[in-house]
């Protein structure tokens, strides 16, 4: 046994009463706001985000500042509550750029530290909800591998999530982190065509733009790891509202759908696929959990819990929708059943932040597990 | 009123005080830890508990420790502490809870669990052992199998068949059954590791006095089934530490030995590693519910993730040997007190844990459990319910 092999303390991996009230509020405003329907509408127009349930949601509930402390104009709460955020928004798949402005690029403006200055004045907008945020990288981007960084505000990347309606692109450059406003002369946001339409994408292109420089190029490092890092760890937690929510659907109709003069979950080999899922789905639960708690405290063992979170919840999100989509029969190949938008926000969900491989190849570093 | 963890602190530490647990032997120790409601806390006053919550009995447990006091090696007296003990308190006269809780729970008496038969494992309740009544006594003739702990056990938890007429969950009582009886055969069972850890017993003309059933005659699958839910429930209080389980021998082999890597090895052992530390957050997710008061479902399900992680990383741990996988420690049969995985070789542990996804309901069996129980899907059809156990075909 190594060194490392021990985690430091026990994490707390129960839901707290004020964590149940606040997953309420999420899921009645979801469940008023984002039904299936309408999500489903919604990426058929120009515009999938509802400035109006992102309203609700970021300042109505307050949910966009959880992790901003309370003078910098946050909630002063933590990763666990932002967890809870996202179990809700998986469960929903309703596009919000709840994981990309209010964790990834908020963690990554308070990873620069300070209380006032540009970073932290800019910080307490997104907390307020009334601007969003992202950090300008490939939605891919992997919290421990490298990143690959502009040279200055020249160059193109591609497959920026929720880029489209961000108000400021947080850009890691060769000089440092800059801020850049979207709108500003020489940035050019162009719309992708995703496989998740409900987390769109864009590909960003940068020439002569200007921005305000927020930390060089070693801090700006730093904090991008960190907004990824929370990024990855609290993305299990979205995977796990979209493998709870496949699992629930798919019990409920395979109990009401009869074939052979029977409900099609009474038969065994249904049954034992269903309860394989639910053992992953309640696996999942401990492993997201473990990894928002680990965020939370500051552990020293978060880098483990968020790689152990990813590896494993990445794909029980995609086995949850693929069996979703199989025990719904001809349904789930529907573009009315929203069996649909939940495979592909996992799929793409499960290259997001890294790869559950990339995610072993962390836990191979952490845990001393060398390869050959 | 219940005592808090206060008052449960301070009667450890009196029990301590006039205890030493240097000078003091170890089954007196025990005893007076029973005598004093220190066993199991949530037990009634007078048989080993405080009528405490379950809770508390960690406070217990670490002024014990701190103060290195002997424990009763519950793994030894695991049927009779998990099993038999949780029956007894639920379904016993006043009378066979006095005679049978202290000397089982100080480890005086070893248990076993005479439930399943050749003809009955996972379909438990077409169990065909007799017990037919004479006079004060029953009389009882059968096969038992795989019961661990009978070449040990004085005493053992027993259903047999006292009515054939009726339906087979119906005509069942339950016994506490005397394994000193001259009735009573135990046989080794040699199994695929070459060890003698279970056994068959033969019950020929065991004569049970009717102050031994527990429960009421042809009641006694309800009462199996309050020791088959503590035996699934097995797990969730201890802590297990990261690589605490098989993947630990895996993962130090991994390290000391470089030059049996290979890249698919690495990929595989990546993979379980974070399902064995999935695993381990699960079942600790599982123990903090417990102590906080809100038990989930989650217990029904760890028995199942266990015992596939056991054969997988056994598996695997055989494959990463190379050459040594090929041998074998040793094929001497043996008659274990206890199943230890870690002390033993690869080969051993490889085959040993094919029995995880056996004994103590098989995974199909749990799998089922889960889908109907915590899930809510339908039973599938079945026509065993309503007919006398005697005019099913076998």
């Amino acid at each position: 046994m190594t060194a490392t092999a021990q985690p430091p303390a026990t994490p707390d991996l129960l839901y707290s009463q004020d964590e149940e009230d606040l997953r309420s509020a999420v899921r009645a405003l979801l469940a008023d706001r984002a039904d299936a329907p309408t999500v489903i509408a919604a990426t058929e127009s120009d515009t999938p985000y509802d400035p109006r349930l992102w309203e609700a949601l970021a300042s109505g509930i307050g949910a966009a500042g959880l992790l901003v402390p309370e003078k910098l104009g946050g909630q002063g709460a933590s990763h666990r509550e932002a967890a809870v955020v996202l179990e809700e928004l998986g469960r929903s798949v309703a596009p919000a750029p709840y994981l990309t402005s209010a964790v990834v690029a908020t963690e990554t403006l308070l990873a620069l530290g300070g209380d006032d200055g540009p970073a932290a004045a800019l910080v307490g907008e997104l907390a307020s909800g009334a601007r969003t945020a992202v950090l300008a990288v490939p939605l891919g981007t992997a919290p421990a591998g490298s990143q690959k960084a502009t040279a200055s505000l020249d160059g193109t990347v591609r497959g920026v999530a929720d880029a489209a309606v961000a108000d400021v692109l947080l850009v890691p450059t060769a000089e440092g982190l800059y801020a850049v406003e979207a709108t500003a002369p020489g940035v050019a946001v162009v719309p992708l065509v995703p496989l998740d339409l409900t987390r769109p994408l864009a590909t960003l292109t940068l020439s002569g733009a200007t921005g305000t420089l927020l930390a060089d190029a070693d801090a700006s490092a730093t904090a991008v790891r960190r907004g990824l890092l929370a990024g990855a760890g609290l993305l299990a937690s979205e995977q796990l509202g979209i493998a709870e929510w496949c699992l629930t659907e798919t019990v409920r109709h395979t109990r009401e759908r009869h074939q052979f003069n029977r409900p099609v979950g009474s038969f065994q080999s249904l049954k034992h696929r269903m309860a394989r899922l639910w053992l992953e789905v309640v696996s999942a639960r401990a492993a997201a959990r473990g990894a928002a708690d680990a965020l939370a405290t500051g552990s020293p063992d978060a880098p483990l819990a968020v790689a152990v979170a990813q590896a494993y919840c990445s794909g029980v999100a995609v086995h949850a929708a693929e069996e979703c989509v199989q025990l719904h029969g001809g349904i789930g190949m529907t573009w009315e059943h929203p069996a649909h938008l939940y495979l592909k926000r996992a799929k793409a969900d499960s290259i997001a932040y890294g790869t559950a491989g990339s995610h072993r190849a962390a836990v191979a570093e952490l845990a001393e597990l060398p390869a050959p | 009123m219940s005592p808090d963890a206060a008052e449960v602190r301070r009667r450890t530490r009196e029990l301590l005080a006039a205890h030493p647990p240097a000078t003091t032997d170890r089954t007196d120790f025990l005893k007076a830890r029973f005598d004093a409601g220190l066993a199991w806390v949530h037990y009634p006053v007078g048989l080993g508990g405080l009528d405490a919550p379950r809770s508390l009995q960690q406070v217990v447990d670490a002024e014990l420790a701190a103060a290195d006091a002997p424990d009763n090696d519950p793994r030894r007296i695991g049927i009779g502490l998990g099993m038999a003990a949780p029956t007894i308190l639920g379904f016993g006269t006043d009378e066979q809870k006095q005679r049978f809780l202290r000397p089982l729970w100080v480890g005086e008496e070893v248990w076993c669990q005479l439930f399943s038969e050749p003809g009955a494992g996972s379909d438990l309740a077409a169990l065909a052992t007799r017990a037919v009544r004479d006079g004060d006594d029953w009389i009882v003739d059968g096969q038992k199998v795989w019961t661990s702990s009978a070449h040990l056990a004085r005493w053992a938890i027993l259903i047999a068949r006292t009515d054939p007429g009726l339906p087979k969950h119906r005509g069942i009582s339950y016994f506490l059954c005397d394994m000193t009886d001259p009735g009573v055969e135990v046989r080794p069972l040699r199994q695929i590791t070459g060890e003698a850890e279970f056994n068959e017993v033969f019950l020929s003309g065991v004569r049970i006095p009717d102050s031994h059933r527990l429960g009421p005659v042809g009641e006694g699958w309800k009462v199996a089934r309050t020791t088959l839910m503590n035996e699934r429930v097995s797990i969730g209080g201890s802590r297990i530490p990261r690589e605490g389980g098989m993947i630990g021998p895996v993962s130090a082999t991994w390290r000391e030995r470089p030059d049996l890597r290979t890249h698919d090895t690495h990929q595989r052992l990546l993979t379980l590693w974070v399902e064995a530390e999935v695993a381990r957050l699960t079942g600790e997710r599982l123990r903090q519910q417990l102590v906080a008061g809100q038990p989930g479902p989650e217990g029904s399900g760890m028995k199942l993730a266990f015992a596939r992680l056991n054969q997988e990383i056994s598996g695997l741990e055989v494959e990463l040997l190379g050459d040594e996988g090929l041998l074998y420690g040793d094929w001497t049969m043996r008659r274990p007190e206890l199943v230890d995985f870690t002390g033993r070789d690869a080969g051993y542990r490889y085959l040993r844990s094919k029995g995880n996804s056996i004994e103590g309901g098989t995974s199909e069996v749990l799998l089922n459990i889960v889908a109907e129980r915590v899930l809510g899907l339908p039973a599938e059809p079945r026509n065993d319910k309503d007919v006398a156990w005697k005019d099913l075909s076998r």
